[in-house]
This record gives structure tokens, C-alpha cells and sequence, in this order.
């Protein structure tokens, strides 16, 4: 077996610690990222759904200052966003490289997207049930918890399987500032050093990560919808 | 037990602005059933709205059981508006809660411990006959049980009041029967005020004690359902009670110039109509006896409404010219109000 993989794959089997430090990297960047993402991504994407024009809590400003925010980071590629947000990463971090400078502009690129699948997601809740626990005498943090997070369990799901696997074609650019990562794993060996059997590797491990997500993701949705 | 003091509520969309609900004051007491119809667009949502502030009146104060809501900050409304079940033509249910999970959602967070919920919940499925479906999820009911889920739902708090926004118009005849049953005994066994909004005058006939009957915005019409029904003053007070009435559709037939409707000379083709509380005596024997006429009847339509009979017949009148006008002339002497849709006296051409 092992002499199969060392003729089929000879650059990836002689650097295997570097690959498993590779998918760690990945694995860090992507949890981290993505569950600091999730909680802002889901504040946001509920703030701008009950301050919307015929929101629980409608307010004009609130929500023009947060939906204009997120159009102009939403409109920055990720790759210049890496650059732009150097001195606030070494600011927050201390450092702009490396996994953790990856951290915050991931977050910075990840949580307008989110926020805005959020935001869609808790559209697709029924404006009936909202009128209906209104009408029940729910106060609006037992209508937003107990509501639209619970109605919304399913869209949120979907909306979060979405973002995380966007997360990780993300990670693969942090490698631009010395990120590590297998996207990075994957430029430096597969591309500049024209070892091909290191992207394939790479390519199929990332392709049975997004499976699997994708997986997870729909189970959950399944789940949840009755 | 409601009280609303010229109610106006007017939207501002882009470029146009339209009042909904046009200066209406309306006093619903304690323990009846108030039905308010109209057609579509004529704003008695958006006025039943008003009531649990729903839609905040642009002007105008709203009172149910003496409390000023309209007075009220947010907090106090929502204590207030426990008071006041609502259900809805969707139902508005949550799709990802079950049966039993549906009803406790207004329970919750009142201080109640999780087995005071539980039985109540029990309670409240039980009066509404779903003790089965506790688990189920709405999207496994019925129509009518889902309604039933919304009903018990409205009831959990005990309210004083329950408005029904459409409540039966997505169901079939046969279902709506039963939710107005149901309506009906919850209004009698618990003296809850029921307030029902619909554009079926089937349904105002059915259950309801008095009726407003709103046209842009406006209330044009109100009193007893009975009154209005047996002397509707406006014109679409007279659509709506038509649409419930077979005695309308002799007109489809005339139009139609049908074999049944065909008259002989001297024949009238007369509609009677019935508008005091008292159709005991046998009117159509009396004139048939006393002035040799015969009145063969093609429909007839009696009811009892909010209990006591209304309602009319449509039938040819034959005999001698005489005979047909006496007997006309005593029909109206018996406070019956006869309307003649065709009178053949000519001879026919051919």
C-alpha cells in the first residue's frame, strides 16, 4: 500500500507532516473564522430583519448603517480586503500573518455575506406567525428567539452550510499573507513547484470536506423541516 | 367591551396614500358576536387590526374592556393584548413546533411551571376536540384542524375577546360549519366577545348577533343580523344578502327566458318576502282560498336567523286580474313585502 502511494503521489508522501499541518491550518482558520462569523453573521442578519421598514422594531437608521456597511465590505474582493485590513489585524491579533492574521479578515470577508443569508433566511419566515405571536402578546426578544431562530432553523442551516464552504475557498487565498492551509499547501508545491499529484490531493481532500459539510448541512435542514 | 372612537387609518405607499378605514366608531358588547363584512379592499381587516393595535390607528382611541389601548406603551399593550385572542385566515401556526408546542407558545414566559402548561395544554386541545393530534405538526393537519390548533392557541390565555380575521374564508362549507360551531360555543360557554370579519354573508347569518357592513373604508350599515336582513337599506348591504339567497337566482332564469318562468296572460311572477319575526300563518292557503287564485311556487327560501324565521318566496301568481291584485294587496296588509318581476297582460304577438 504504501509503496503504491509513494509511486502514485511521490511529492505529497514525502512531505506528510506538512500536509497534516496543511489541513489543520484549514481546520483552525474555518472554525475559528466560522464560528465567530456565525454569531456576528446571525446578530447582524436579525438586526436588520426587525429594524426593516415593517420589522418587529423598525428603525430607518439602524438598519441604512448596517445594510450600506455590508455593501461596501461585500464589495471588496477578499484578496484586496487580506491587504486593507493589515494594520486593524495587527491591531486585534498582533501579527498579519500566519493562521492567526488569517482570522480577522476572514471574519471581515465571511460575516456580511452571512449576515445577508441571515437576513433572507428570516425573510422566508411567514409575516403571519410574526403577526400571530404579535398578536399573542410575545415580546420582541421571545419573537426573535422563539420565533424567527426557531421557524428559521432550516434556511439558517442551509444559509450556514452555504457560507462555510465559501469560507474555505477563502482560506485557500489567506495563504496570499502566510497563512498555511491546503489552499496554500496546494499553490506553493502543486503550482510553483509543478508537483501535480500534490493538487490533486489537495483538491480531492477539500472536495470530501465540502461533501461532508454539505452532508451535515442538509441533514440538519431535513430535520428541521416539518 | 370594545369601544372604537372615529378610527381612521391611512397608508403612505410611494406616490399614493389610501385610507383604509375611514373615520369609523363601532361599540361591541360584552358577550355577543359582532360580524363585520364587506369585499375585499373595504378595510375591515385593517379595522379589526385596530382593535389589538395590530395596525396603530392614524387617528382615533380604541377601548376594550375600559383600557384605552391606544394610550398604552409597548409593554402594557403586550399584557393587553393577551386579553384579546386573534385568529387568523392562514392560521399561523409554526410550522416547526407541534400541535401541543403551538398552543403552550403563549404560556410560556408567564411564570407558569411546565406541568401547569402541560395541562392546560391538555385542556385546551380537548375543548377544541384535537386530543389525538398533540404531536402532530401543523403541516399534517387539515385546514379545520388547523384552525382549531389557532383557536386553542387564542384561548390559552383566557382572553375576553377573540377577533377572527377571515377565519373560515379558506375553508370548505362543510369545515366552516364546524369552526363557527365552534366559535358559537366558546361564545356561550365561556361569554367570550367574538368579533368576526368576512365577505360571506353565509356566515354572519349563521352565528352572528349584530352586523356593520363596510364599503371604502366606512361602516354603512349596522344593526341586528336580523333586521338587516329582512330590510337591508344599501344597496351592498342587498349584494350580500342576495349572494346567500336563492330567491336571486329567478333572475338568471328570466334572463334566460327558461320554460320555467314562461307566464300566461294575466299571470304575475311575484317575490314575497317575509320581514316580521312571524311566518306561522299560512299565508299562501289564506290568498289562494280567499281570492280563487293559485301561487305556483318556484323557490323558497326561509332561514331562521338569529331565531326567527326570514326569508321569501318566488312563484306565479294566476287567476282572475282582480283576484291577483287583492291578493297582492293582502299580502302587503300582512307586512309582506311582495316585489312583481313580470306581469304578462298583453296578448302575445307572434
Amino acid at each position: 500500500m504504501h509503496g503504491i502511494l509513494e509511486n502514485l503521489i511521490p511529492n505529497v508522501m514525502s512531505k506528510p507532516d506538512e500536509l497534516w499541518q496543511a489541513l489543520l491550518d484549514t481546520f483552525v482558520m474555518v472554525a475559528l473564522s466560522g464560528i465567530i462569523a456565525f454569531f456576528l453573521g446571525l446578530f447582524f442578519g436579525v438586526i436588520l430583519t426587525i429594524t426593516k421598514r415593517e420589522g418587529i422594531l423598525s428603525n430607518a437608521v439602524i438598519y441604512q448603517v448596517i445594510d450600506k456597511s455590508i455593501n461596501v465590505f461585500r464589495s471588496i474582493p477578499f484578496i484586496i480586503l487580506l491587504t486593507l485590513m493589515l494594520p486593524l489585524t495587527r491591531a486585534i491579533v498582533g501579527t498579519g500573518i500566519g493562521v492567526q492574521g488569517a482570522i480577522v479578515p476572514l471574519i471581515f470577508g465571511t460575516v456580511p455575506f452571512f449576515s445577508r443569508q441571515i437576513e433572507s433566511a428570516l425573510a422566508e419566515v411567514d409575516n403571519g406567525v410574526i403577526e400571530a405571536a404579535q398578536a399573542i402578546g410575545l415580546s420582541s426578544g421571545a419573537i426573535i428567539f422563539k420565533v424567527y431562530l426557531r421557524e428559521g432553523i432550516g434556511s439558517i442551516a442551509r444559509a450556514t452550510t452555504l457560507t462555510v464552504i465559501n469560507l474555505i475557498g477563502l482560506t485557500a487565498m489567506a495563504g496570499a499573507v502566510g497563512a498555511g492551509g491546503l489552499g496554500d499547501f496546494a499553490i506553493r508545491y502543486g503550482h510553483n513547484r509543478f508537483q501535480e499529484d500534490v493538487t490533486w490531493v489537495t483538491v480531492i481532500m477539500i472536495v470530501a470536506i465540502v461533501t461532508l459539510l454539505q452532508v451535515t448541512g442538509n441533514w440538519i435542514v431535513r430535520k428541521n423541516t416539518h | 367591551m370594545i369601544l372604537l372612537e372615529n378610527i381612521s387609518k391611512t397608508f403612505h405607499a410611494k406616490d399614493n396614500t389610501v385610507e383604509a378605514v375611514r373615520d369609523v366608531s363601532l361599540r361591541i358588547d360584552k358577550g355577543e358576536i359582532y360580524g363585520i363584512i364587506g369585499y375585499s379592499g373595504a378595510g375591515k381587516s385593517t379595522l379589526v387590526r385596530c382593535i389589538n393595535l395590530l395596525e396603530r390607528p392614524t387617528a382615533g382611541k380604541v377601548y376594550v374592556d375600559g383600557t384605552e389601548l391606544t394610550a398604552l406603551s409597548a409593554g402594557a399593550l403586550r399584557k393587553e393584548r393577551k386579553k384579546i385572542g386573534m385568529i387568523f385566515q392562514q392560521f399561523n401556526l409554526m410550522a416547526s413546533r407541534t400541535v401541543e408546542q403551538n398552543i403552550a407558545l403563549p404560556l410560556e414566559g408567564c411564570g407558569k411551571t411546565r406541568e401547569e402548561i402541560a395541562s392546560r395544554v391538555k385542556e385546551l386541545l380537548a375543548y377544541v376536540d384535537l386530543s389525538d393530534k398533540a404531536k402532530a405538526y401543523p403541516s399534517q393537519l387539515s385546514g379545520g384542524q388547523k384552525q382549531r390548533v389557532a383557536i386553542a392557541r387564542a384561548l390559552a390565555n383566557e382572553p375576553k375577546v377573540l377577533l377572527c380575521d377571515e377565519a373560515t374564508s379558506a375553508l370548505d362549507p362543510q369545515t366552516t360549519k364546524s369552526i363557527l360551531s365552534l366559535l358559537n360555543k366558546l361564545n356561550k360557554e365561556l361569554g367570550i366577545t367574538v368579533v368576526i370579519i368576512t365577505h360571506e354573508m353565509a356566515v354572519i347569518k349563521r352565528i352572528c348577533h349584530r352586523v356593520a357592513v363596510m364599503e371604502n373604508g366606512e361602516v354603512v350599515e349596522e344593526g341586528n343580523v336580523y333586521d338587516i336582513f329582512a330590510s337591508p337599506q344599501k344597496q351592498i348591504t342587498k349584494d350580500f344578502i342576495s349572494t346567500t339567497s336563492m330567491l336571486s337566482s329567478v333572475f338568471e332564469l328570466m334572463e334566460d327566458d327558461s320554460p320555467v318562468v314562461a307566464l300566461q296572460r294575466g299571470d304575475v311572477l311575484l317575490r314575497i318576502k317575509y320581514l316580521q319575526a312571524d311566518v306561522s300563518e299560512p299565508l299562501i292557503s289564506e290568498v289562494s282560498k280567499r281570492f280563487d287564485v293559485t301561487f305556483n311556487i318556484l323557490f323558497s327560501n326561509l332561514e331562521i336567523v338569529d331565531h326567527a324565521p326570514i326569508g321569501g318566496t318566488v312563484g306565479i301568481l294566476r287567476g282572475s286580474e282582480e283576484g291577483v291584485n287583492n291578493a297582492i294587496r293582502y299580502f302587503e296588509e300582512k307586512n309582506v313585502k311582495t316585489e312583481v318581476l313580470k306581469r304578462c297582460t298583453a296578448y302575445l304577438k307572434i
